[in-house]
């Protein structure tokens, strides 16, 4: 099973790329270990998840297709 | 809307299906405050009051400077020096002298923020930093005030609207409930070391003040409990539904009075570190002597600081400059000052913490900013 994720802001400083495609990630606790030994800057990096557009605050189950979106908080004006 | 000339001025969006007449007098009336007179509160300002929001605050006390005029056009050269508070009111009376305008020339702080806000329905945040932003925020849910939020960073900006109560009874999302507690330093960089493409909050501003006209006239679907990602390099744009958490509502004061006693400066970690001086300071050790001054800007970083004697050692081959000095004392400064203050405790690391290093606090920007002011007011 494979996820799709998507990248906002300056973390794609870190990830290089906007969206990514990871699999074997069965809940976003996994999916964040996974990014921090991929990209261990992320670790030090503060940001939101949503899943499929909803934004979580607890350790979530990851659907086959889920779309993932990192936010970082922005504060310029 | 009585007279002949208001017809004429709003004629074009009173044609509007769901607006007409009702929508207009429901603008004249409204009060927005839009906090801060910059990137996004420029052109949310332009927008609203062309529309006619009958009284329109400004808080902001900052001055025109020139690196400002690619995404604040409603500056122009000439205005460099002013305040800009007071220079847009004066040219937002030329745009519609049919709606009042009330200056705020302050900083907005924990002591005087309840009191500027309370008058208003709808605050526009348009802010540039992470204190004032949670400030405004607690201030809102205090006061119980929707609250038309913004931000941007490099290519893409974030709009939502908060604390407004739906007719569908879902408790009102609040900027905690997406993060809960402001961002540590480093975690995130700000404008000014970051970059912002200028017309980006131009595009967000303007989407503030759509959707404060949809809140007053109650037109379509406004951001409620939503925030909308664009991203102005691929045009793409992404909304997510947010959620209420009642744990949040613990790190929000709960009374006027803890409110007024919140340190949010502290807060967001932006109070002075030992390493840090004010420009006062500084320019006192400019004329001291015996004082190595650093600017640790890459090459290309504008402007280039011409006004006093200083080497340029850029923060990326700074660590292996080995600065090792007898001088009586370094100053470090960026942008900003914040690369520079991690040069200035390197550098105080490096000398066994026996020499005075200090670094600029705020950066070169608001050095030159402050002697502009000096000079033109």
């Amino acid at each position: 099973m494979a996820v799709n994720i998507i990248i906002f802001g300056q973390l794609t400083d870190i990830t290089g790329e906007q969206n990514l495609i990871l699999k074997d990630v069965g809940d976003t606790n996994q999916l964040v270990a996974r990014l921090n030994t991929m990209f261990p800057a992320m670790a030090n990096a503060k940001f939101v998840i949503a899943v499929d557009k909803q934004v979580i605050s607890e350790n979530t189950i990851l659907e086959s297709n889920s779309t993932i979106a990192l936010l970082p908080p922005f504060s310029g004006g | 809307m009585n007279s002949k000339h208001s017809y004429e001025r709003y004629n074009r969006q009173t044609l509007l299906k769901g607006f007409g007449e009702a929508g207009q007098e429901k603008l004249l009336r409204a009060k927005v405050l839009v906090i801060g007179a910059g990137g996004l509160g420029c052109p949310a300002l332009q927008y609203l009051a062309a529309a006619g929001v009958g009284t329109i605050g400004i808080v902001d006390n900052d001055i025109v400077s020139l690196s400002n005029l690619h995404r604040q056009p409603l500056y122009s050269t000439a205005d460099i020096g002013l305040f800009k508070s007071e220079t847009a009111a004066k040219k937002l009376g030329e745009l519609n002298p049919e709606i009042s305008f009330c200056i705020y020339n302050e900083r907005l702080t924990s002591a005087n923020a309840l009191e500027i806000l309370a008058p208003f329905d709808i605050i526009v945040d348009g802010t540039d930093n992470f204190a004032t932003r949670y400030l405004v925020n607690d201030a809102c849910v205090l006061l119980d005030k929707p609250l038309v939020y913004g931000a941007v960073s490099q290519f893409e900006g974030q709009i939502a609207v908060f604390n407004f109560h739906s007719a569908n009874n879902a408790p009102a999302v609040n900027y905690r409930d997406l993060f809960p507690n402001p961002p540590k330093e480093n975690e995130v960089l700000n404008c000014a070391e970051a970059g912002v493409i200028g017309v980006l909050p131009g595009i967000i501003g303007t989407m503030q003040a759509n959707e404060t006209i949809k809140l007053i006239t109650g037109i379509g679907t406004p951001l409620i409990n939503s925030l909308l990602t664009f991203n102005a390099l691929n045009n793409q744009s992404y909304e997510i539904s947010l959620q209420a958490n009642q744990e949040t509502r613990s790190l929000i004061p709960a009374t006027k009075e803890d409110f007024e006693l919140m340190n949010y400066e502290w807060l967001c970690a932006a109070e002075r570190s030992p390493r840090e001086i004010d420009i006062t300071s500084f320019d006192e050790l400019i004329v001291a002597g015996n004082t190595i001054f650093i600017d640790v800007r890459e090459p290309h970083e504008l402007p280039v600081v011409t006004e006093f004697k200083h080497q340029r050692i850029p923060m990326s081959i700074l660590k292996q400059a080995l600065i090792k000095t007898d001088a009586g004392t370094i100053v470090v400064f960026c942008q900003s000052g914040k690369r520079s203050l991690e040069a200035a405790e390197y550098i105080f690391a490096l000398n066994d913490q026996t020499r005075n290093v200090y670094s600029l606090k705020g950066g070169i920007l608001q050095w030159i900013n402050q002697h502009q002011k000096k000079v033109t007011v």
